[in-house]
């Protein structure tokens, strides 16, 4: 399953400007409480880590439980501080583990 | 006469999941004849929805049906099959070529001689273009592909496919028939919530209209994306009754009548409900 | 394919053929699941047996939801996010999930605004709760109540 990732944030930004952050991947986040019709338990699959790093510094970071919804949705705010890269990383159960990066310019 | 409906009942047994195939209490009175919603009462299922989903369907960066939208349009320019083709080798830029095609969908398909969808189309265009393996219908990919293309006529109008192809007559009466039947355990037919009692509360929620303008659409329900087979299953078993297998003629029928009962309706594609 | 994330209230109903029209019992059966007291330990992993304070925290959620699967929630703390004065975490917990938490966010001063949105699986009709642990050691509370509605026609049969 290849894993989607959508990330939407102001790619230009002022110094000190506090800009939102949206996530959004795509994941079935299996809660481990469901059965199957033959009673079988459906084992836990969910995402169970989220941070976000700007410049390699950590900014944000976010534990996820069962109770998140499937295709997990997001969105925080961080300060403009620089120009430079954000790093996504979503890690979870099964080796679970999807990292995405995006430029941001700040003037 | 009228007649009292009740409700089928679902029963939690220890940790077996529950099911509820239809309303506990509920009653609805029932008129001889169904009759068409007039055209300028109709509306969308997403006039029936709280803001909070409203929202989620109007900002695609919170539309959780965008990821299969960003995925269709990978696997648009993939080449595919023992034609080594993609879909835009033959088909160019999508938001061009495919603008308006989805709400055109279903029409006539003389290879089957009668309608098909616009999965089925995908399907068709996979197996003799490509030369690829068949994509399954719910399959993720073949939702991916259609959500893409069905995102390029949003905000068109769905088209009166029967008055633009007077093959395609016939079915549209087969479908009228079939959603104006009394069907399964509780002898419900879909007239009767959806022509008859839309706006009222089925389970807490509203009964909508039962316009497809918003297919493929990500149903908060499944957690995932879906096509209007998978709807009409949905309501097939909610409705007590043995639903058809995945395309099945009598889906392509009904999805026609709905089309057609929708058209001149803006194509909202891919839509959020609940 | 299943579509529920979690167990949901089941809906009894006695007498179908002998109640007469116009008369409907419905008993509604809760899951075994979590319990208040499953709530209250993980509020107190979180406060370490510190009070919760109510004030500051804002928490959006809508007070009747069309589908227990995905609710959207936002949580909002007043804070100046200084390095002297911020929040450094929010989480949101249930009282009738089958397990309390729902998330835990980790901020900083970097954060500039105390704001997160995202969707959660709420089983049952309850309460929400939001805290937010402030840099000088406070913890902050709200809570809602959300009606969880089931839609008809669903996929699965009996």
């Amino acid at each position: 399953m290849t894993a989607q990732a959508l990330i939407h944030f102001p790619k230009k930004a002022r110094r000190g400007e506090v800009i939102e952050i949206r996530t959004m991947i795509s994941h079935p986040m299996e809660t481990g409480f469901r059965r199957t019709q033959q009673g079988e338990p459906i084992p836990r699959n969910i995402i169970t880590a989220f941070a976000c790093r700007y410049n390699d510094v950590e900014v944000f970071r976010a534990d996820l439980f069962p109770a998140m919804t499937a295709n997990p949705f997001l969105s925080f705010h961080t300060v403009a501080a620089e120009s430079g890269t954000l790093t996504f990383t979503w890690t979870g159960d099964d080796g679970f583990r999807v990292e995405e990066r995006a430029k941001i310019e700040v003037g | 006469m009228t007649a009292f409906l009740r409700g089928a009942f679902s029963r939690l047994r220890g940790k077996k999941r529950p099911a509820l195939a239809a309303a506990a209490t509920f009653l609805l009175a029932l008129p001889a004849v169904a009759a068409d919603i007039p055209l300028p009462d109709r509306r969308s299922g997403y006039e029936f929805m709280g803001p909070d989903t409203r929202a989620m369907q109007d900002d695609d960066t919170q539309n959780p049906a965008t990821l299969a939208v960003l995925e269709g349009e990978a696997l648009w320019a993939r080449k595919a099959g023992a034609a080594g083709r993609a879909c835009a080798d033959c088909h160019g830029d999508a938001r061009e070529s495919m603008k308006g095609a989805a709400a055109r969908y279903p029409r006539f398909d003389d290879a089957g001689a009668g309608p098909i969808d616009l999965e089925g189309r995908i399907m068709q265009c996979r197996a003799r273009r490509q030369e690829a393996p068949p994509l399954a219908r719910e399959s993720r990919e073949l939702l991916a592909l259609s959500a893409f293309v069905a995102r390029q006529s949003r905000g068109l109008p769905v088209a009166d496919a029967v008055a633009a192809d007077a093959r395609l007559a016939p079915f549209l009466e087969r479908g009228r028939a079939l959603f104006r039947r009394r069907q399964g355990q509780i002898a419900l037919s879909c007239a009767q919530c959806h022509d008859d009692n839309w706006g009222k509360s089925l389970a807490g929620n509203a009964i909508p209209q039962a316009h497809p303008t918003g297919y493929p659409l990500y149903r908060l329900e499944w957690q995932s994306v879906g096509s209007l087979q998978r709807r009409l299953r949905n309501c097939m078993i909610g409705m007590r009754a043995e639903p058809y297998a995945y395309g099945a003629p009598e889906y392509l029928d009904l999805a026609l009548y709905l089309a057609w009962r929708a058209r001149g309706m803006a194509m909202e594609a891919p839509a959020v409900r609940p | 394919m299943r579509s529920r994330g979690m167990t949901r209230r089941g809906m009894l109903m006695a007498g179908l053929a002998a109640l007469p029209a116009g008369a409907a019992l419905t008993v509604i059966v809760r899951p075994a699941a979590a319990t208040p007291e499953a709530m209250q330990e993980a509020i107190r992993r979180i406060t370490g047996g510190a009070p919760l304070r109510r004030g500051r925290v804002r928490l959006e959620i809508p007070p009747l939801s069309e589908n227990g699967n995905s609710v959207a929630c936002a949580v909002a703390v007043d804070s100046p996010m200084t390095a002297a004065d911020h929040v450094k975490a929010i989480h949101v917990v249930t009282e009738k999930n089958p397990q309390p938490n729902v998330i835990g966010v980790h901020l900083g001063p970097r954060a500039g605004r105390a704001r997160i949105a995202t969707r959660l699986r709420l089983s049952d009709t309850q309460t929400v709760t939001a805290i937010a642990a402030l840099s000088d050691g406070s913890f902050w509370a709200e809570s809602a109540n959300v009606i969880v509605t089931m839609g008809a026609c669903l996929e699965d049969a009996l």
